[in-house]
């Protein structure tokens, strides 16, 4: 062996050792796991038992006799494609006012952070408090002025937007990174605008929005792969309910997993979940390319 | 002023131009002024849930349950939080977050410090290819691996125990691997060079200049694990069965379920009192390292 080929060698297997917890880690807890699961789709498995095969029934049965199934898809595709847009605007302007000139600035900052900080458990419980119908912080005061109740977390309408609200009070890490990406855009554009005579307004829209494309991309892609796989929410607050109106997709799943022992048929849906999540995934950075602006540093 | 005698060379009246400026800064300042204000309006409803469950958790019996409810409790009850904290074990519940906490820390640093420099400090082939690999692990649903890691776990006798939750942190995480790389291809090569030529070997080269240098990015990879182990839920959830073994989010929802039955009256003030504990250190070991939280998902987003 060359003396060149001797070093490239020495190199991969330098490398290789670097990397060695991540690949028995990715051999243990991926690689096998994703074979492992697929295998388990094609059987009917309760753990007790050993798994037995049955070709396509869980897929059948998934996408054509499981109300259940429809429904929860159903669920999750609105707390996606209306709480992500949601959560995404709530981060958005908030981040541009915290960027602004305002006193007291790094305090609410740091304010605006902290309910994403907070355990979930911790979270759902002062909500559930909140939107209690009795005494509950809201319902309580409109209880006093004779107005009827909100029932926030028992009405199937207004279950998933209580939700919604919940998670777009905990969008502190996407306020961050905005707040990183709007100081990023350097302020000579915003000089050279001023000159030229454009209005704040103007200046938001053509210069703010687009220079921070790549971000917002970022937020909204992982927002939507997180949303999609969204279960301590809904399963502490609401538990599927009221009438299966927050039984998001991946509560489902847990549910046929842990409670119902259903191994081979939650494997089914887990992968039909994963499907979907790519096709979405790859429809959003293909349609990236259209309106991110990478502008470069 | 240098404004004045910019008025005087272009012939402007100076009395107009002062009167100009004056008035473009109390504008500014209404400006500000109005801004402060719907951060101050906007703030306090973020703050509003955390005063109200502090506010919950002191009260007693007949004031919970006052239509309206009081922001201020007439009358102060600190035995809730004893009380709430003795019903479950929670002092056994911290020390059990702790040890998770802890270990699973370590193990995020050590495993991801170690993958990244493979990843970004040593160059060869095919390691990038190797790298957008860990990447792509990072879009696989949990819901794809759950199910067949609680069942290999299960099979090795892992369940009701910590293992489950701490091990993988040893073996590398694709999110702390790649926060780590990013921030090892900032230090610039020429030092790595250097070490090489005066004979010293790669592990040399990452513990001696490599890991002192990047002791913030270390700082956050160990607090965001930290910060991860104390909050999960669904983790517990699924490993551990014995009481004894829960973590305080376990605890939390258990006092939930069980609490009613316990004392019926006291019951949301003991689970306010009970969740601010809880809440508590996370929010103080967050006020003392702010700028290494808000530095660290920078890092990864913006520059990734």
């Amino acid at each position: 062996m060359s003396s060149e080929a001797r070093r490239e060698l020495r190199k991969i297997l330098q490398g290789l050792f670097f990397i060695s917890p991540w690949i028995i880690g990715f051999q243990g807890f991926t690689i096998y796991p994703l074979v492992a699961s697929a295998f388990y789709s094609f059987t009917r498995y309760d753990v007790l038992r050993p798994p037995k095969f049955v070709g396509f029934d869980n897929y059948g049965e998934i996408l054509f006799r499981d109300p259940v199934f429809r429904q929860s898809l159903g669920n999750t595709i609105y707390f996606v494609f209306i709480g992500v847009p949601a959560a995404f605007l709530t981060a958005w302007l908030l981040a541009n006012l915290l960027n602004t000139e305002v006193w007291g600035r790094s305090a609410w900052r740091t304010m605006f952070f902290l309910p994403s900080i907070t355990p979930i458990v911790a979270t759902v419980m002062v909500w559930m408090w909140i939107y209690n119908t009795q005494y509950g912080l809201i319902n309580g005061w409109l209880i006093a002025q004779g107005i009827k109740v909100i029932p926030f977390l028992s009405s199937v309408k207004l279950s998933k937007p209580s939700l919604i609200i919940v998670q777009c009070w905990a969008q502190g890490s996407a306020i961050v990174l905005f707040l990183a990406a709007l100081q990023d855009v350097p302020r000579r554009v915003y000089e050279a605008a001023i000159i030229d005579g454009a209005s704040a307004f103007k200046r938001f829209w053509h210069i703010t929005i687009p220079m921070c494309t790549p971000v917002i991309l970022f937020v909204l892609l992982t927002g939507l792969i997180e949303t999609f796989q969204s279960f301590s929410l809904p399963w502490l607050l609401t538990s599927g309910g009221p009438n299966n109106s927050t039984e998001l997709y991946s509560v489902y799943l847990f549910r046929n997993a842990f409670a119902f022992f259903k191994m081979g048929y939650a494997s089914a849906l887990a992968w039909i979940l994963f499907i979907i999540i790519s096709l979405f995934s790859l429809a959003i950075f293909r349609s990236s390319a259209r309106w991110v602006y990478y502008g470069g540093e | 002023m240098a404004e004045l005698t910019v008025a005087r060379r272009y012939r402007l009246d100076p009395e107009a131009v002062r009167a100009r400026l004056r008035r473009r800064r109390t504008l500014d300042l209404v400006r500000k002024g109005g801004r402060t204000l719907i951060t101050f309006a906007l703030g306090f409803l973020f703050l509003m849930p955390f005063i109200w469950m502090f506010a919950t958790s002191l009260k007693i019996d007949p004031e919970v349950y006052r239509v309206p409810p009081t922001w201020l409790p007439r009358v102060v009850r600190w035995e809730n939080y004893s009380e709430a904290m003795t019903y479950e074990p929670f002092g056994l519940y911290f020390v059990n977050t702790l040890k998770y906490g802890l270990s699973a820390t370590v193990g995020a640093v050590l495993s991801s410090a170690l993958c990244a420099y493979g990843f970004s400090r040593v160059q060869w082939k095919g390691r990038d290819t190797v790298f957008w690999v860990v990447l792509s692990t990072m879009m696989i649903p949990g819901q794809v691996r759950m199910i067949p890691l609680f069942l290999i776990f299960k099979r090795i006798g892992w369940l009701d125990t910590y293992l489950p939750l701490v091990i993988p942190s040893y073996l590398g995480s694709a999110y702390f691997i790649f926060m780590m790389r990013q921030f090892f291809m900032t230090i610039p090569t020429e030092l790595s060079d250097a070490a090489r030529i005066d004979g010293c070997s790669e592990l040399g080269i990452f513990f001696r200049i490599i890991l002192p240098l990047s002791r913030s990015a270390l700082v956050v990879v160990g607090l965001f694990r930290f910060m991860d182990a104390w909050n999960d839920y669904m983790g517990p959830l699924i490993y551990l069965r014995d009481i004894d073994k829960y973590t305080v989010a376990m605890g939390l929802q258990h006092l939930r379920q069980y609490g009613q039955a316990a004392s019926p009256e006291q019951y949301w003030p003991h689970l306010m009192a009970a969740a601010s504990v809880v809440t508590v250190p996370i929010v103080i070991m967050y006020f003392f390292t702010q700028r290494t939280f808000v530095e660290g998902i920078a890092l990864t987003g913006v520059k990734g």
